[in-house]
């Protein structure tokens, strides 16, 4: 019964997880979100999450994330300093807060974490900068495009330095230079091929880490590059195979 | 608004003015009993020329504002707090359904019994009466907010006082402008019923003076004057609202 935030750091900015589980008390019995989820992500390891919809991804990361508490099972991941998140969530879908300008957004994490106004609006004015929307920091939400309102709430993300980035489905073609320790939830095998180092694949409910599977290329790579290598074919087939089998075993009555 | 739409609203106000004076100079309204608009017009001016009617317009006004202040504030605190919080909703909901579809007005005999004639009683009936409106707006305001609102603050490790301040505060306020504008109304309801019932000063005081001595044409100039004071409330908060809010779309 351990939150994500109480755990005591390693030293390691990495993740993890022993034998995780989630039971929500349902009105037919108790429902198990997940169930025994083992898995590690090493320091600096860009790891992708896949699995059938409903799976419990989703509870995985608001777990890790401290959002909610697990049933049974631990957590080790790091904690953070003064200035420093130890994880920091992008949530799914648009996650800004219409209320503050697309600058207070980025701050958001910072203000939370009591870090000095002068200091806090120079950080998220950079992270701004560096998802192209600097021009726009005195905007509100509305009057940005869908695509721009999950760059700020990414550029929120990376603006509080976070140890671990957790990343729930979101849309990733605009950074790749940082080399932080990743998991990130998605539903794109193409995605997860180009951008992780390895692929945790989930069971149909109750999720369970099935199996993980390496990305054989270097990085920073060129997708380019690899989409034309045959290790992609295989690999994004492989991936398909074991989606397959748990998408029709989540079917079955 | 578009400018054609301004000149539009303008329209039916000044040709029910126009008819009704012409109806007056034509003898078809009896001016004991209906004054026409140019009468009413002369004894405003005569009524501010004299001081009176500015006098008694801010007394009305001064209770509206110091009972919105008195009654919106503690119910704008306690919303949040029970939109935020399940135990303090369970705890207080009960009684404020019970108490709320009173009419506040009925209430106004027993304020008076508690704090006499004076300026308590009146601020306190414009309180009590904008109190449960505003309540439970700001409460709705943030029960209707996407739960992703605070998952996030939550995420970045935010307190309960943040929840309150950041999230919860700044999502309900355009359900807190709701219950103010709604309150408005009710405020000036119920300022001027109170004053018919017993003050000494006031719009409703002046209204209901001019009654006891057939005053037609000034009980009209305080139906006119209250009528004003209603739309230059709604356009203030209008102003309020547009400040106070510009991350709404339009």
């Amino acid at each position: 019964m351990l939150r994500a935030a109480d755990q005591v750091g390693t030293g390691l900015a990495g993740i993890d997880v022993v034998g995780l589980s989630k039971v929500y008390p349902g009105l037919h019995g108790p429902f198990a979100a997940i169930q025994d989820v083992t898995f590690a992500v090493r320091d600096g390891e860009f790891a992708a999450l896949i699995g059938p919809s409903g799976c419990g991804k989703t509870t995985l990361l608001h777990i890790l994330a401290g959002l909610i508490d697990s049933t049974a099972g631990a957590v080790t991941m790091p904690r953070g300093h003064p200035g420093r998140l130890g994880t920091a969530l992008v949530f799914q879908g648009t996650s800004t807060l219409p209320w503050m300008t697309a600058l207070g957004n980025v701050a958001y994490g910072l203000r939370l974490m009591g870090v000095p106004l002068a200091e806090r609006i120079a950080r998220a004015r950079g992270h701004l900068e560096r998802v192209g929307l600097l021009a726009f920091a005195d905007a509100y939400p509305h009057q940005l495009s869908e695509g721009m309102r999950q760059r700020v709430s990414i550029a929120r993300a990376l603006a509080t330095d976070p140890a671990i980035l957790l990343m729930d489905e979101p849309l990733l073609r605009i950074w790749q230079e940082d080399r932080k320790t990743v998991l990130f939830v998605t539903h794109s095998l193409d995605e997860a091929i180009r951008l992780s180092d390895r692929v945790l694949v989930m069971s149909a409910s109750p999720g369970r880490i099935k199996t993980e599977v390496p990305v054989p290329f270097g990085r920073p790579r060129d997708y380019q590059v690899i989409r034309r290598d045959p290790a992609y074919g295989a690999l994004s087939a492989r991936l398909w195979g074991e989606l397959r089998e748990e998408v029709l075993r989540a079917g079955r009555p | 608004m578009r400018v054609a739409d301004r000149w539009l609203a303008v329209v039916s106000p000044l040709g029910l003015l126009v008819l009704w004076e012409g109806l007056s100079r034509a003898g078809v309204l009896d001016p004991r009993f209906i004054a026409s608009p140019s009468a009413i017009g002369r004894t405003l001016v005569a009524l501010i020329r004299t001081g009176e009617l500015p006098y008694h317009v801010g007394v009305s006004v001064e209770r509206i504002v110091a009972g919105f202040l008195l009654g919106s504030i503690p119910a704008v605190a306690l919303g949040l707090a029970m939109g935020l919080n399940r135990s303090v909703r369970a705890l207080l909901m009960p009684l404020v359904a019970a108490i709320y579809p009173i009419p506040k007005i009925a209430v106004y005999p027993l304020i008076i019994f508690y704090l006499g004639i004076g300026e308590a009683s009146k601020v306190s009936i414009v309180a009590l009466s904008i109190f449960f409106l505003v309540l439970l707006n700001t409460m709705a305001g943030v029960l209707g907010l996407d739960r992703t609102y605070f998952n996030i603050a939550r995420a970045y490790g935010a307190r309960p006082v943040d929840l309150f301040t950041t999230i919860a505060w700044p999502g309900a306020l355009p359900a807190i402008f709701t219950g103010l504008k709604l309150g408005m109304g009710f405020a000036l309801i119920v300022i001027v019923g109170a004053e018919l019932l017993g003050s000494d000063a006031g719009i409703g005081f002046l209204i209901w003076r001019s009654y006891q001595i057939f005053a037609i044409d000034v009980m009209f100039a305080g139906l006119l004057v209250t009528a004003v004071l209603g739309w230059l409330a709604t356009i203030a908060l209008d102003w309020l609202e547009r400040r106070a809010l510009p991350w709404r779309p339009n």
